[in-house]
């Protein structure tokens, strides 16, 4: 009986202080601290919810930077990659198309150009970013549509490309696509 | 700019090593007992012994230790499978109204949550309630990293008592160890997650108007406080189905490091502490430097493979050849394959990238890791597993130099010896009959459809399977299609037994050495702290790990490998 007592009351207490009481402290101290990012940097436009920062976001437009492919379709609410091996036959097919439609909407591209990050599925599937790379490669075919001239896209690329860690650690070299294709739309409503 | 990503990981591991050296001295403090500055929580400690009706001061010897393990943990796994039952019913903390799970699942999942293994055949975001994901998993992902640390303070204790049977508290102990090591860090953590942009909210699924005009529905939720505890328990039960790879889970490079670093922090402490605790300060650095020798060549094996990537790009005249499938592009290859590393070694099971989409030999490196099972390891057995490997060395060495193996001043007799032979074989016995079991089914009925991957890839995600259950990691090959009441029972048993015996045998021997009188040390004695018995150590953790698995390995990963 005694033991009884002993693990019940072991299994309650701890239940509440660890699985109640610890995260609704953090969830209260970094509302507190951080309200901006507790929130996972919500991004408003005319007081509507446009986006967040580091949730990706699919593009279809002709008009804007795509993302990468995402084998959820960048569906938020329910995330994951493809879980395809290296050396599967759908999987490489997969790509192949891929390549495909990159040549066909961006005349002059070549193959081995083409940066791999676009042509792969990410691990969450909602990837916010893409490498510079693919950003530039895009360039030609937004310019045309957007009737903007190359260079002032390139500023653009350059302006949105982040370096890594205090310089020295991790990739660096990206671009936010939503962020990018926000300024995107400014640039164009400047003009 | 490989060199930047390299930099990266290195950083991780060296500022790692740096905490984890002053750490090791706090929890050897914590588990002596010693004043600490923790101590404010003793009031909040006494409360809960006094209500429970604990006498924390009242010595056990190991049997009884192992009985309120065992007992404790049994009411773990009998709350979470009932709240996971019953879920849809309690409407607290459940906005978007998540329903009920069917029994095999709840039994998989309250057995992975209990073994601190966190094997996950559902997916978070849709699968569990606000009040499932704090309630039941963030709680079992301190009590069960608990009981793993108490169980290695009762092995430390038992190693340096001298003919007393007497290990310590296991209710003290294990309130201790969450209470002043695992929540002081996960504090920390989780505060560096939020800054860094980890939802820290209860706001459910929030609809975003998209720049095209769609509608995307996001989910967010209490993600900072349980991905905090999950990276330092080395349980790894992501919050969102693809775990860290979630740019709420994991925003930043910067929340990226502090994440990896959580991982293998107190596992790397612990090794630590066993020198600190027994005073032998040099042998825990001879123990820290094996297995970081592995650790090392694994991150390297696997990140130079992620880089040189997929040679079935470049047939189709890509320039780039990285593997970028299932990875995240701010976070890299490199990256990728040290978190890879870090959470096989410690039976974490978390991940930043999709490990079924990593090259042949990358993968495989993986599932060796989790064979091994004792590189750091899980927060307090993977000591112990790495004890029972050094067991079976100094036995080895012994039998070499033709003396009684005496082991930190105890003699290894047969039944020491014995215990750990069985322990050491139980892992192989579970990875690869259960492999063996769902291959015959797998071929026997194709139209079960569990794999995602077709020919060598197939084999080894269900190899995965039973090496991630049986090495408590909880990481899978994601593609097998593993809620299914076969993966969901197998799975089950494999990680209920591959937890508590691999505790009770050690713990047996440990008790069996308290009680033995002291050997002085002569200059005939097994000398520890020397390169040559770090070799034999070595060479005892690759011979087993290899002898058993190379076969599988060759069928799986290797054969893979040697298609392209």
């Amino acid at each position: 009986m005694k033991t009884l007592r002993t693990i019940l009351g072991l299994t309650l207490l701890t239940l509440l202080l660890f699985g109640i009481g610890y995260p609704l402290a953090m969830v209260g101290l970094g509302t507190v601290l951080a309200p901006d990012s507790a929130q996972g940097n919500p991004i408003y436009k005319r007081e509507k919810l446009v986006g967040f920062e580091n949730i990706g976001q699919q593009f279809h437009s002709n008009r804007y930077f795509w993302s990468r492919p995402s084998a959820v379709d960048y569906d938020a609410s329910s995330t994951g990659g493809s879980n395809y091996g290296p050396t599967n036959p759908e999987y490489l097919e997969l790509v192949r198309t891929r390549i495909d439609t990159l040549l066909k909407y961006h005349p002059g591209l070549t193959k081995k150009d083409i940066p791999v990050d676009l042509v792969t599925a990410s691990g969450s599937g909602l990837d916010p970013h893409i490498s510079k790379e693919a950003a530039l490669i895009q360039i030609n075919r937004i310019a045309g549509i957007r009737k903007v001239p190359e260079d002032k896209l390139k500023e653009l690329v350059e302006k949105h490309t982040e370096k890594p860690l205090s310089g020295i650690a991790g990739p660096g070299n990206y671009v936010n696509v939503l962020k990018i294709n926000m300024a995107l739309d400014e640039l164009s409503t400047k003009k | 700019m490989i060199q930047y990503e390299i930099i990266g990981a290195a950083l991780v591991f060296l500022l790692s090593a740096a905490l984890a050296w002053p750490l090791g001295k706090f929890i050897v403090k914590v588990f002596l007992g010693e004043k600490n500055w923790m101590g404010f929580m003793s009031p909040i400690e006494k409360l809960i012994f006094k209500i429970s009706g604990v006498n924390p001061d009242k010595e056990m010897d190991w049997k009884q230790n192992m009985k309120a393990l065992l007992g404790l943990n049994l009411l773990f796994f009998l709350a979470a499978f009932v709240i996971l039952s019953i879920q849809g019913l309690i409407k607290f903390w459940n906005p978007v109204g998540i329903g009920n799970w069917e029994p095999t699942l709840a039994f998989n999942t309250a057995i992975s949550f209990m073994t601190n293994t966190n094997l996950q055949h559902y997916s978070g975001e849709t699968g569990a309630s606000y009040f499932t994901q704090l309630a039941v998993f963030a709680w079992l992902q301190f009590v069960s990293a608990g009981t793993g640390i108490t169980a290695c303070a009762l092995l430390f204790r038992g190693l340096t008592n001298r003919s007393s049977a007497a290990l310590g508290n296991f209710y003290n102990l294990w309130l201790k160890s969450c209470t002043r090591i695992l929540l002081p860090l996960a504090v920390i953590l989780s505060l560096i997650l939020t800054v860094s942009g980890t939802t820290t909210n209860f706001k459910g699924l929030q609809e975003v108007s998209t720049l095209e005009g769609e509608t995307q529905m996001v989910a967010g939720g209490p993600t900072a406080p349980m991905v905090a505890i999950k990276q330092l328990g080395t349980n790894g039960g992501g919050y969102f189905g693809p775990n860290s790879t979630h740019p709420f889970e994991n925003p930043t490079y910067l929340a990226n490091m502090a994440e990896n670093i959580a991982i293998i922090l107190v596992p790397m402490a612990l090794v630590f502490a066993f020198g600190f605790y027994i005073k032998r300060k040099r042998l825990g650095l001879y123990l820290f430097g094996v297995m970081s020798l592995l650790f090392v060549s694994f991150v390297a094996i696997s990140a130079w493979q992620e880089v040189e990537g997929n040679p079935n790009f470049a047939k189709m005249g890509l320039e780039q050849t990285v593997n970028m499938e299932g990875k995240e592009v701010r976070l890299g290859p490199v990256a990728s394959s040290m978190w890879g590393v870090s959470t096989t070694s410690t039976s974490n099971g978390s991940v930043n990238s999709m490990h079924d989409s990593h090259t042949p030999l990358s993968g495989g490196i993986f599932l060796l890791d989790m064979f091994i099972n004792a590189i750091y390891g899980g927060v307090g057995v993977g000591f112990i597993n790495f004890f029972v490997f050094m067991v079976i060395a100094v036995f080895i060495a012994g039998q070499m130099i033709g003396r009684t193996p005496d082991f930190l001043g105890k003699k290894l007799e047969a039944r020491e010896i014995k215990i750990a032979a069985i322990v050491v074989i139980l892992h192989p016995l579970f990875i690869l009959a259960g492999t063996a079991i769902s291959s015959y089914l797998v071929t026997a009925d194709p139209e079960l459809g569990w794999l995602n991957n077709p020919g060598f890839h197939g084999f080894s995600e269900m190899m995965y399977e039973f090496t991630s259950s049986s090495a408590n990691n909880g990481s899978g090959f994601e593609g097998l299609g593993d809620n299914t009441p076969f993966w969901n029972i197998a799975t089950g048993l494999v990680m209920l037994f591959a937890r508590f015996l691999p505790i009770i045998g050690p713990l047996a021997i440990v008790g069996s050495l308290a009680v033995k009188k002291h050997v002085p040390q002569t200059a005939g004695s097994l000398q520890l702290e020397t390169p040559a018995f770090a070799s034999v150590l070595l060479a005892v953790i690759i011979i087993i790990s290899a002898l058993a698995f190379f076969p599988a390995l060759t069928l799986g990963p290797i054969a893979e490998y040697f298609t392209f």
